[in-house]
Order: C-alpha cells, then structure tokens, then sequence
C-alpha cells in the first residue's frame, strides 16, 4: 500500500485532497471503532484468557493471571490427548467419534436436502411457493430448545415416530436411550458381533478402531435427524438466493445446446452455485463441529457417552469436574481441527484455472 | 505521511480503550483486598446461593433467612440457582463467589483443593450432633469442611394397591434378596413392571452395598471390581434377564419415580425426595415405604447430602457462620422437613422427625448404615464414567463393566 510509486503520487497531489482523503480515514476507523472495541473486548481478549488457561493450571478460583497460577506447558494437552490420560483421554477420544460420525452424516446430508429444497421452490410454475419457502425455513428461525424438546417426545419409545414405524412393522429403538452403534447393528445383521483383533487391539485417541467403526449410536441419529430437520432452511436460503442469481439466459443458452434438465443441473447450476456451495459446507462444517445444545438440553452427553462431544466436554471437564485447563484444551483441539478441514475444503472446491469458462474468455481475447 | 500517522494515532487509541475497558472487567477478576479475615464491620449483606428442588424450598430458605437476618440485625438474600455448579464457578473465578451456598457431597473435594470453600465445621456449636457419616461425607484429608443441610438415603418404594392387587401383606415385606425377587415376580404383570430404578450407580449402588462392596474400601483404596460387587450386578441382571425388573428408560421415564409414579412400576428404590413428587405430580399414587432388603453382606443402602459452604473470599464469614449455625439448628431443620420433606442432618432432631413423619421410618433408620458416596476429588468422574457403561447393563457383562471402573478408581486413588 505505502509503495514508493504511491506516495509519490500522492504527494504529487494538491495538498486539499489529500487532508480530506487523511479526514475520511479517521473517521472510518472512527466509524469501526466501536464494533473494534467490543469485538476485542469479548472475542479476542477471551479468547487470549482461554489460550493462557489451557497451558496453565489455573483451578478456577480468583484470576488465571495471578501469582499462584503456573505455566504447566502442554500437559492439559497431553493428558487429552494421549492414552496416559486415562479416562479424560477416552471421553475426548469418544466425544470426538461421536462428533465425527455426526458430521459425516449431517454436513452432506443437510446440503443435499438444502439444495433440493432450494431447486424446488424456485420453480416458477410450482403453485404456492410463498408457503413452501416459509414452511421449509420455519425449523430455522425456531429455537431450537423447542426444537429438541419436541423430538424428546417423538422419539420417545412409546412415541410418534416409533408409531409410525409400527404401522409398517417395525418395531422401533428407545431412540434416546439407545447407545448401541448403528454400524455395529448393521454388522450384527450379517453376523459380526465382534471386531477383528487387529481393531479391538488397535486404536486412536485411546479408544479402539473397533469402537471408531461403531457409527452413530442409536440416539445420536436422532440428533442427526433434528440437524438435518433445523438448518437445511436456513442453507436452502442462501441456494435459493444463488439461485435467483444465476440469470435464465445462461439457463436458456444451455438448452439450446441440447442439455438434458439433469445436465444442465449438474454441469450449468451447481458449477455457478460453486461460492455459495462453499459457504454452506463451512457454515454446516463448524456448526456441526460445535454442536452443543441439542447435546445440553436433550441428551447430557448419555446414554453410555454417545453423545458427549468435544464442545459439551469442554462445558463438562470445565464447570463439572472444575479441570479448566483441559477443558480448554478441548475447545482449542477444536479449534485447530475446524481451521483444518475449513482450509482443506477451500482446497478441494478452489477455482481451477483450467475452468472452460476462463479458457473461452482468453480465445476470444486472443482473436480480437 | 500524515495520514499514516493519524491512522496509528487512531488505531492505538481503539487498542488503548480495548485494553482499559478489558482491564476494567478483569478487575473483577483480582482478589480484592480483605479487610480483616472474614469480620467486616457493622451490618453484613450476605448472598446465599441455593440449588433449589422448588418454590416451596426456595420460599423456606428465603424465609429462615429473613428470620435470621431481623435477628440478627444482617440482611441475607437468596437466590435460587439455574445451574448451581456453573453460577457459583463463575463466582470463584470472579473472586466474587456467593457467601453462603449448597455445595454436594460429590464436589468438596474439588471445591476443598481449590481452597475455594472455609473449613468451618469442625467448630460449630452443634457440630456433634451431625450424623457421623454425613461428616464423612464432607471430610476431605481429614478437614472436616461444611455442616450437613440435611439428608436423604434410598429406600424401597412400593405401590399399595398393586401391592394389595397381587394379594400380598405386610408380611410378605422383602427382607432378602430372594424374598425381593420373587415379590417383583408377583408384581410384575402385563402393564406394570415389578421394580424399576435408573440404572446409574446411585440406586445400583444399594445393591453392592448390600452385597457389602462399594466403589472404595475403608482406607480409601480403590475396589470396584470386588467379586461382592459383580455378585450384587449379577443379581440386577438375573432380575432384568427375569422381567421383572426394567431400568426406567427402557420403560420412558426419566427416573425410577416418574416409572412408579405413571404405573409402569409397581415399586422402585428411590429416595425420601420421592414424596415431593408424588404429592405434586401423582397425588393418585399411595406408596408404601419399606427399607431395602438384606443382601449376602447385611444391609446396605446409599445417603446423599448437601452441606452449606461459606466462601473462602466471603468478607462475611463470621456472619455466615452464624446463619448456617441458625439454618442447621434441630428446630429449623424441622422447618424444612415440614416444608419439603428432607431429613435434618442432626440426631437430636430424629425423635421429633420420627413422630411427625412415621410413614418415612425406612428412610431415617437407614442413617445408622446407609453409605455415603465417595467423595475423593476425581470420582465424580469415574461414577460418570460408570453410569455411562452401567446404561449397558442388560446386554452387558458386569465384571467388564466393573474392571473398568477399577482401572480408572485406580487412576484416581492410586491402587491400593
């Protein structure tokens, strides 16, 4: 910015411009100073504490900056994270299976429905759009306390849900009280019971690959339905509006071509609709990651730690078993693993030089 | 060049005021200065943080309290909390905690290493009056650190009409593990189960104190994985194999009263806090309550208490004192039970406890051998742990479930 080349040319200027130039400066950081302050106020400097409480062995009493707190290096993270920890090990071992299987369910799913969504009421000739938008976003705009206190009483055993699966035969689970792991069930069905000792006697994070391979357990594919039920509104918004953007000539010259309504979803729309892919799949990605209060007013964690994840541990190893170092620990674990994948799904959906699009603009750059 | 040194001008002004506004509430966060150890003059003010069960606690407290405040020429105010262990972590880390509040058996021992609660009990009036194993429950390192508020212990609750339905009297009382066993078989029929309980460790545990287990020996030493202990899960898991035991959330309840109170259950063990529920919620219901029957190792059953903590930060800890003195006096105590049904803490108050409420005799005879829960710093975590594993009981093999628990018991203790 403060380039030789610009500064001379500034100073090349009448004298006045530059004043008011300098003028509207400050009072643009005038201007952003509030939201500056309050943001560092309650974002940045906790966020320092919180980064100063995982490396120290602040016991939660009078201030993690006084004299008595220690420097104890990365022995919080090393108890999470390493199987000497024992039982804290295995809770951060297991929250993060759990959270795992929960976004590998969710974030593709919740796109999908969004997007199908977001197709489907942008159909002009679909009768009552007006209704099918608000009905599909309500979920979204609904606390979702609410939310998860109603799917309590339809998955109950004796509940809606359960009815309904009785009426074509199925004798539904105890969805919230069930911790049984939904691939193991698959694999009982074909008679494997038990995991091959090079996975039961392996493993990562002090759990075994065995216990990885459980999937979601029964009561955490409920939550997985209540995810999936609560923000595809909110997603199908924002498809909708990418949508809404993409103009019908584009639509109309690739019928001409000869593309079928299939091709030209796939190779027309969702290429356009790229950007807003990519702010949809972060957005799912670090809500999923941080799932916290369906885990805090439905299940607390249970049955059989199912359903702890790494943010509500975090909650749990701080204010419950008082260990705030760990505890902070966990919430910047997390952290670091949102940061990674975020980056590496920006990555995977990068724009690629070699997109036809930018080849055609360059040919007939080439040709004028 | 202007420009850039204006904007630097500005830019150090917003982190100026950033730093000074976060300096002004972390200011908080500094031990402020005491006066004097905990005898602030003239008047004190007093904050008393309570997890409360409900309004007809609440109102209770509050009133004791106004009580003691005109008495005593203080003021006291009483907050009932949202979340206890949350509100009064945010106070501790403040330096700014409640002067007064509940603090549970299961969490003295991280309040205590943390020195965040007074050890003031051992100098109390009264304090030989208290139950000696409810001290124990707040004795950590042999400090004893905060006076029990009051008590409830585990009992058998039975469903009179069903009861009288399968055509069983008094008589038939279970006393052993046998005589249970079969009268849940009686009870059990098609809509009703013949026991239920949650499945945590908190009602289990009964059972392993009757088989003459538990979680830790006399010395302190982790022994989960004793065979007493396999024997008493052994025979829940026979029970459930037999259907006539069902864990409350195989049957969609919450907890082993919403079971009985619905009629899913014909009996449960749960505790004298039971009675609050079934005035409220299932005044239908009429309950018999019995004490837990005798298991290979005698009687055994599980007690659970709060004590009043006072802030180790309080400016007012002799004014504290003093109130928590007023609130576990047998009198006042007495209050309480009449308003919602705990047991006083202290023993001189047990003869006027037993002739007002002679339908709870199970429940205050098992003071004399109820156990309490370990209250070593890190069990809370393992009794967690083994909750989680123990929801798995019915498909799952109990001495697998109990080796784990040793092993992280063992973590925490140290072995034995």
């Amino acid at each position: 910015m403060t380039s030789p080349a610009t500064t001379k040319e500034r100073s090349a200027r009448p004298r006045g411009a530059s004043a008011s130039r300098a003028g509207q400066t400050s009072a643009g950081w005038l201007f952003v100073a509030p939201s500056l302050v309050l943001l560092g106020l309650f974002l940045l400097v906790p966020v320092l504490m919180a980064a100063w409480v995982s490396v120290s062995d602040w016991n939660g009493r009078g201030s993690p900056f006084a004299g008595t707190v220690a420097f104890v290096g990365a022995d919080n993270y090393q108890t999470v994270l390493t199987s000497e920890g024992g039982l804290q090990a295995r809770d951060f071992g297991t929250a993060l299976r759990n959270n795992f299987w929960y976004v590998v369910l969710v974030v593709p799913t919740q796109t999908i429905v969004a997007l199908s969504l977001a197709v489907l009421v942008n159909r002009k000739v679909l009768r009552g759009r007006g209704f099918f938008r608000t009905a599909f976003y309500f979920p979204s705009v609904t606390s979702s306390v609410a939310i998860v206190l109603v799917f309590l009483f339809l998955f109950a055993g004796s509940g809606a849900v359960n009815k309904v699966l009785g009426w074509v035969g199925i004798n539904g689970p105890n969805w919230f009280s069930d911790p049984r792991g939904v691939l193991h069930l698959l694999l009982g069905v074909v008679g494997i019971d038990q995991g091959p000792a090079a996975l039961t006697g392996n493993g990562f994070l002090s759990i075994t690959w065995w216990e990885w391979l459980a999937g979601p357990s029964v009561a955490m594919s409920a939550l997985v339905i209540l995810a999936i039920f609560t923000t595809s509104g909110t997603f199908m918004l924002l498809f909708l509006a990418a949508l809404q953007n993409i103009s019908g000539e584009v639509e109309e010259a690739a019928m001409m071509d000869g593309a079928s309504g299939f091709q030209r979803f796939r190779l027309v729309t969702v290429p356009m609709l790229r950007p807003t892919l990519f702010t949809v799949l972060t957005l799912g990605l670090i809500g999923t990651w941080q799932v916290f209060d369906q885990i805090y007013v439905g299940t607390q964690g249970g049955p059989a730690k199912t359903t702890i994840t790494p943010a509500y541990l975090s909650y749990t190893t701080s204010f419950a078993s008082q260990n705030w170092g760990q505890g902070a620990a966990i919430a910047f674990i997390l952290f670091f693993i949102i940061l990674v994948l975020a980056a590496f799904q920006r990555w995977v959906l990068r724009e690629r030089t070699t997109v036809p699009r930018r080849k055609r603009y360059l040919t007939t750059g080439a040709g004028r | 060049m202007n420009r850039t040194h204006r904007t630097r001008t500005t830019l150090g002004l917003v982190a100026a005021a950033t730093l000074a506004l976060s300096a002004c509430g972390g200011g908080g966060f500094e031990d402020t200065e005491e006066t004097s150890d905990g005898a602030a003059a003239g008047p004190a003010a007093l904050e008393v943080l309570i997890g409360s069960s409900g309004p007809a606690e609440t109102d209770a407290v509050t009133a004791a309290a106004e009580a003691w405040a005109e008495e005593s020429g203080n003021t006291a105010e009483v907050v009932a909390a949202q979340d206890l262990n949350q509100q009064l972590s945010q106070g501790f880390a403040a330096g700014s905690p409640p002067d007064v509040f509940y603090v549970s058996s299961d969490l003295v021992a991280s309040y205590a290493s943390t020195g965040a609660i007074e050890p003031y009990a051992a100098d109390m009036e009264n304090a030989d009056d208290f139950y000696p194993n409810l001290k124990d429950a707040f004795t950590v390192d042999d400090t004893y650190y905060c006076a029990p508020k009051d008590f409830s212990t585990l009992s058998l609750i039975i469903n009179a009409d069903s009861w009288a339905a399968a055509g069983l009297t008094d008589a038939d009382l279970p006393t052993t593990w046998e005589e249970l066993s079969t009268v849940a078989q009686t009870l059990t029929t098609e809509t009703q189960v013949g026991l239920s309980t949650s499945t945590e460790y908190q009602r289990l545990g009964a059972f392993m104190a009757q088989a003459g287990g538990g979680l830790v020996d006399d010395e302190g030493g982790p022994v989960a994985d004793s065979a007493q202990n396999v024997e008493a899960l052994d025979y829940v898991k026979q029970m459930v194999a037999d259907g006539s035991y069902k864990f409350a959330a195989d049957t969609d309840s919450g907890w082993g009263g919403e079971a009985f109170g619905t009629g899913k259950a014909a009996m449960t063990i749960e505790g004298n806090w039971i009675k609050g529920a079934l005035t409220n919620d299932y005044p239908d219901v009429n309950a018999i309550f019995a004490p837990l029957p005798e298991g290979p190792g005698g009687q055994g059953t599980l007690t659970f208490t709060n004590c009043w903590g006072i802030a180790a930060d309080s400016d007012n800890k002799e004014a504290a004192k003093d109130l928590v003195q007023y609130l576990t006096a047998a009198d006042q105590q007495m209050a309480f039970a009449t308003a919602f049904g705990v047991m006083p803490s202290v023993q001189s108050a047990a003869d006027q406890y037993r002739t007002e409420f002679p339908e709870d005799a199970a429940f205050l005879d098992a003071a004399d051998y109820a156990v309490a829960v370990p209250n070593n710093e890190g069990v809370s975590d393992v009794i967690a742990d083994l909750n989680a594993q123990l929801e798995t009981l019915g498909s799952g093999d109990p001495s697998a479930i109990l080796q784990s628990a040793q092993t992280n018991l063992e973590a925490v203790l140290g072995s034995s």
